[in-house]
């Protein structure tokens, strides 16, 4: 409780006027300890890019109450304690690679060389720092998306939210980026949000999985994922690797008949 | 990717993409030639008529309305009076003349669109309230608003070719406030949650990611408005009497009924709005195409 860097009690998120109301989230009950890699897996519509978009107050819950580091989330947001990831890398294509990673940095107010060495240390950790003075256009997708994992890390922020970032990747890079993003999580030791519709990214990647419901989305599950770091291709191919996923797809089908429900 | 099939085209051929450029202009040229031509010789074999009709053929084929091509070329080399200077003498400071005019107005414009893109951006209040207005200025005809202008600044003691140089900025500025909104508005939802989760402020937002993301846009529209802005310079000057400029030019060969030196004004103001938005171009080049090769 003391290190929890995600506490949600009873949050809840309805869009819309009242003739027109969604229930995009109910009753969201959470804690995300330091360190955590939690993902928020569950069917299109179930609220999960809607409770990252609330831990990083790009916007704000209706009902009840949320505290990311110990803080209301606005103030979070305002002392930069976080870094986002979108299923697109969002990069700025009339930057270098290197200005993009320095962006974050520059709307700080970060002095330039203090700026130029996070970014090569950033790129140096996402093994990019070849590519420093290239323009996105040049990089592939899965290298764009370290380019912008890269960014969200260079003003070491204590908590990373990422929103299917994989999605548009194919299945082998894929499965690098994984690799790749559990290497980066170990190093940097931030807490990860990974929203995802994967079962298998979902089990690779977590210690725990959180199992939500369609719309109103509630949590039905939290699954604890005890597999042994570092994680490979190894874990992906040991009972225990699918032993979870069955409990994951499980739980997700138990969710959306409504059996069991949290 | 047309990017990737022009590249295909230019390895194959064996002439650079520049030297094909010319060439293509060079081509195009040579066959409008060809048709006028062509037009006037048929057109004069046929008698002036359309064939097994009464009905005479519009634009008349003869010579003194259809001058021959190179009778306007040669005119360009001919005194435009008896002891007076070479018509492209003349036509040539009368370009730079409008031109001056047209620049300054151009830059105006340029700015008040602009201002009006961003302030539009910023405040959907005043989008909504002014956008109509802003709209409505252009469907008056410039003709009936130039002598207008001219005469207000007049009696503020404004120098005439500044007024010009307004006329010329009124017609500039609405496609660069179009555009400009167009392109603020441009990225992502995704890249506005990215600056927002940075807590930046709005004038970061603004200068970091909507103006960069405009100027493509923004050109675009310059591009329009440089041309706009030497119509409306020419448009101008008519009210406002100038000796020199364009319009004084165009006003004359077309009042002497003299085919071939009005053609010659008519090719020499297309020659200046084409040198503009060439510059324009260049400017797009170093500013903006190398950063956004993708698009």
């Amino acid at each position: 409780m003391s290190d929890a860097v995600v506490v949600a009690r009873g949050v809840g998120k309805v869009f819309g006027t009242d003739t027109d109301r969604v229930e995009a989230l109910r009753g969201i009950d959470l804690q995300i300890a330091r360190g955590e890699f939690i993902s928020l897996i569950g069917p299109s519509g179930c609220g999960k890019s809607t409770l990252l978009r609330l831990i990083g107050d790009l916007l704000q819950p209706s009902a009840g109450e949320l505290v990311v580091n110990g803080k209301p989330p606005r103030q979070a947001r305002l002392d930069r304690d976080y870094g986002i990831v979108f299923q697109q890398p969002t990069l700025l294509d009339w930057r270098t690679v290197r200005a993009n990673v320095e962006l974050p940095l520059e709307i700080m107010g970060v002095a330039r060389e203090e700026r130029a060495a996070r970014a090569e240390e950033m790129l140096a950790l996402v093994q990019l720092a070849e590519f420093a003075d290239h323009h996105p256009w040049q990089l592939s997708g899965g290298m764009q998306q370290r380019v912008a994992i890269a960014r969200a890390l260079g003003f070491r922020p204590a908590l990373l939210l990422m929103d299917e970032p994989f999605g548009a990747l194919d299945e082998m890079t894929r499965e690098l980026m994984q690799q790749e993003l559990l290497r980066i999580w170990t190093e940097t030791e931030t807490t990860v949000v990974f929203v995802t519709h994967s079962i298998p990214e979902a089990v690779f990647l977590s210690t725990r999985v959180v199992v939500m419901s369609p719309r109103p989305g509630r949590i039905s599950a939290v699954i604890d994922v005890p597999l042994a770091h570092p994680r490979d291709v190894e874990t992906r191919e040991s009972d225990d690797y699918y032993r979870l996923i069955t409990e994951v797809r499980e739980a997700l089908r138990r969710g959306e008949t409504g059996e069991g429900r949290r | 990717m047309t990017d990737a099939s022009a590249d295909v085209v230019a390895t194959t051929s064996r002439w650079s993409p520049r030297v094909r450029r010319i060439m293509g202009f060079l081509g195009v040229l040579v066959v409008v030639v060809v048709i006028w031509e062509l037009y006037k010789v048929v057109g004069k074999a046929l008698g002036g008529v359309v064939p097994g009709t009464e009905l005479r053929l519009r634009p008349p084929p003869d010579d003194r309305i259809m001058p021959h091509t190179w009778d306007v070329v040669l005119q360009l080399f001919r005194p435009v009076r008896r002891n007076g200077e070479l018509t492209v003498l003349l036509l040539g400071k009368a370009a730079l003349f409008t031109l001056r005019e047209a620049f300054v107005g151009f830059v105006v414009g340029g700015l008040v669109g602009f201002g009006l893109g961003v302030a539009f951006v910023r405040s959907t209040l005043a989008e909504r309230a002014f956008m109509p207005y802003v709209v409505a200025s252009q469907t008056v005809p410039i003709i009936a608003i130039a002598p207008m202008v001219v005469v207000w600044g007049g009696k503020l003691d404004i120098p005439q070719w500044l007024s010009v140089a307004i006329i010329a900025a009124y017609l500039t500025f609405f496609p660069v406030t179009i555009n400009t909104v167009r392109g603020l508005r441009s990225p992502a939802p995704t890249a506005m949650e990215m600056m927002r989760s940075y807590a930046a402020s709005p004038s970061q937002v603004l200068w970091k990611l909507q103006v960069p993301a405009a100027l493509p846009y923004i050109f675009t529209a310059l591009k329009v408005s440089a041309t706009a802005s030497v119509i409306g310079a020419i448009v101008g000057e008519l009210p406002a009497g100038f000796r020199d400029g364009l319009a004084r030019a165009l006003l004359e060969f077309s009042q002497q009924f003299n085919a071939e030196k009005l053609l010659a004004a008519i090719l020499m103001s297309a020659i200046a709005g084409i040198l503009f938005v060439g510059i324009v171009t260049w400017f797009e080049h170093r500013l903006v195409a190398a950063a956004h090769r993708q698009e």
